[in-house]
């Protein structure tokens, strides 16, 4: 009842458009799988190739060790949650989750079951008679979700199912998204361009930009510790600070790291030095302090109120732009001088190609 | 929005409104709604061209209804519209499934099938009649390839009518095609994905995804052939003139006849009305039951 995913060397083109080159991917069993990358990047196309809804130009995938490329898209064992959510229009809720298994010949009692297990745990019960049209979106995308399930399918496909939801239902509905995860033990591999969706609902988070595969790795990987200046600057809200090193030397307490005024020494990877051009660091790891103290001095641009906390997006004497954190409840005021203090052990380095350089992890 | 705003509307009075329709509504009555009462009126007249005087009551229904032709016309006109509508509709349903592509060759087919029906009904009937000529003609020459002799179709009691018919479909059968066309364009793509990620194959994607959703569309085809099958004239009149023995005559050639050959206007009317009855029931008759298992 559930599937390990095996994506060896698949290349796909649409003509003389390439989308995907060269890409290798192993999901282990039972993974909730989140593939998170800009819009364009070929995250449906992956994932309808897996489906069968699109060919495999090069390379092969194999579901439990099956190579699956010649199978037509039925008979995979997967079953695919659209973002459109595909409900046949002129079917019922209960015709639109039995039609998948009348195709193969489940019997009568059998569907009949499955469809109420599933009507009662995504709560449609009482909408089994209605038709799509009498639905509402979340109701639409809750049969979606009933018609993959009654299928009992060894992996879930999920197309930004979310992405046409209003923001509410779209919290509650990624809470049930993992709850359906625990209870159901299935492989699940789930696309969206919403790194916040990404983060909440991953066991392992696959990074696509440009054609390949940036980095793979749990949420917080891939938070603290990104591959590439890309998934540095693709995941969390704001995005990375970045400033432009000006110099780089060796000292017994780490790399000192120079950009223009501003001067941070941390024990980075050594084999940055002499390649790093980029120094990143996230808003939560600036913060700010009376002038003259900290870091460097800077002037307040916009003051960006959020609630629990507040953006300082600070302008540095050289005109780069800094976004630092402060309390929800901060004095603060535009144009106000203040300085600024960076942690210096949470920052990256990032080289012309944009391949990072960390702070060694503490040998404990 | 209280119901007073949405009457008037946003630019005023209702009658500022009704200027938009006027012209159409002009016309409307003048030439739709104007004849249909005065042909009623007439059918209750005795009528010809010098005088359209004595009120006679039902006497030309009377007339009319003993009148073996016109029951032979209306069965004629039934046995064509049962010929050509079914077939119309499904070979029309076919082509579009068959064409519905982007390829090259679809499209020119597509063109290829829609070009007959911009011809004229004496076109059509000429070229059909270089098809049914006896000895020369297209028909003739295929049977002769197998020895055979070709019956000759226009003046055979039992073929007559096929041929007409025949005729009528190659002619007609463009807009039947392109509706289909055009619905098949509108179901969307997905849900034909879903479909194979459900394991439906060819035929039953066919029979559960694809006709359901153009549903309307195959009522309207009906209704519009009905409609348009009904008032078969021109290809009667061209290729049989009715014969042989009236097997061929439709009501409209009949009524032809009647009025304006025979002047005998009453007897025209009333038969006219007749035959605006059988069309109005046919396709009421064809919509409600549509509607009623589509609400099922
Ligand atoms: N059927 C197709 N024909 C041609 N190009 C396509 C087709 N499907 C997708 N593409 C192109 O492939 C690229 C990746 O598309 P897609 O996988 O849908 O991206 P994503 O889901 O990451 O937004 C896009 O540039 C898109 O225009
Ligand atoms: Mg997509």
């Amino acid at each position: 009842m559930t599937a390990e995913i095996d994506i060896r060397n698949v290349s796909k083109r649409f003509g003389s458009l390439t989308v995907l080159e060269d890409l290798s991917l192993k999901i282990p069993a039972h993974e909730f799988v989140v593939f998170l990358g800009p819009s364009g990047c070929g995250k449906s196309t992956l994932l309808r190739m897996i489906a069968g809804l699109e060919s495999i130009d090069i390379g092969e995938i194999f579901i439990n060790g099956e190579p699956i490329g010649h199978l037509p898209p039925g008979q995979r064992g997967v079953a695919m949650v659209f973002q459109s959510y595909a409900l046949y229009p002129h079917m019922t809720v209960r015709q639109n989750m039995a039609f998948g298994l009348q195709n193969i010949s489940v019997s009568s009692k059998v569907i009949a079951e499955r469809v109420a297990n599933a009507a009662r745990m995504l709560e449609i019960g009482h909408l089994l008679d209605r038709k799509p049209g009498q639905l509402s979106g979340g109701q639409r995308q809750r049969v979606a979700i009933g018609r993959a399930v009654v299928k009992e399918p060894n992996a879930f496909l999920f197309d930004e199912p979310l992405s046409n939801l209003d923001a509410a239902l779209r919290a509650r509905t990624r809470v049930e998204l993992a709850q359906l995860h625990q209870r159901l033990k299935s492989t699940m591999i789930f696309v969206t361009h919403d790194q916040m969706e990404a983060m909440t609902l991953a066991d392992r988070i696959v990074v696509m930009n440009n054609k390949k595969i940036e980095q793979i790795g749990s949420p917080m990987d891939i938070y603290d510790r990104p591959a590439t200046r890309f998934v540095a600057g693709f995941v969390g809200t704001p995005q990375m600070n970045f400033l432009n090193v000006t110099a780089l030397a060796t000292e017994p307490s780490g790399v000192r790291v120079e950009c223009g005024a501003l001067a941070v020494v941390a024990p980075f990877d050594a084999a940055a030095v002499g390649r790093a051009t980029m120094l990143g660091i996230r808003a939560e790891s600036v913060s700010v302090v009376r002038d003259g103290e900290g870091d460097i001095g800077a002037t307040i641009d916009v003051l960006e109120r959020l609630g629990d906390r507040s953006l300082v997006h600070a302008r540095l004497a050289d005109g780069q732009s800094v976004v630092a954190n402060e309390a929800g409840q901060t004095r603060l005021k535009v144009g106000e001088r203040i300085g600024l203090r960076f942690a210096g052990d949470k920052a990256h380095l990032f080289d012309a190609d944009g391949v990072a350089f960390h702070v060694r992890e503490a040998v404990s | 929005m209280s119901s007073n705003r949405r009457r008037t509307g946003p630019n005023g009075s209702d009658w500022r409104n009704a200027l938009f329709i006027a012209p159409y509504l002009f016309f409307f009555l003048t030439l739709l709604v104007f004849p249909l009462f005065w042909g009623i009126w007439l059918s209750f007249h005795k009528a010809d061209t010098f005088s359209s005087g004595a009120f006679v009551g039902f006497n030309n229904y009377v007339r009319l209804f003993n009148d073996h032709v016109f029951l032979q016309s209306i069965w004629n006109t039934f046995y064509f519209v049962f010929l050509t509508v079914p077939a119309l509709a499904i070979i029309g349903l076919t082509l579009a499934l068959a064409l519905n592509s982007s390829s090259r060759l679809a499209t020119v087919l597509r063109s290829l099938y829609f070009s007959s029906s911009v011809l004229s009904v004496t076109i059509v009937t000429l070229i059909w009649r270089i098809v049914f000529v006896p000895q020369f003609g297209l028909l003739s020459t295929i049977y002769g390839w197998f020895g055979a002799e070709a019956p000759a179709v226009l003046a055979d009691p039992d073929l007559a009518m096929i041929g007409i018919a025949l005729t009528t479909i190659w002619w007609c059968i463009g807009l039947p095609m392109m509706l289909f066309l055009a619905a098949l364009q509108q179901i969307p793509g997905d849900i034909y994905e879903a479909a194979a990620l459900d394991n439906a194959g060819w035929w039953r994607t066919l029979i559960s995804i694809t006709l359901p959703s153009i549903r309307r569309t195959f009522v309207l085809v009906l209704i519009i052939q009905i409609v348009l099958q009904f008032q078969l004239f021109g290809q009667s009149w061209l290729l049989t003139r009715g014969g042989p023995n009236n097997l061929t005559k439709p009501i409209v050639l009949y009524i032809y006849d009647i009025a304006f050959r025979r002047w005998d206007v009453g007897l025209g009317a009333a038969a006219s009305e007749v035959l605006f009855a059988l069309i109005l029931v046919a396709a009421m008759t064809q919509y409600l039951i549509s509607r009623r298992q589509e609400e099922r």
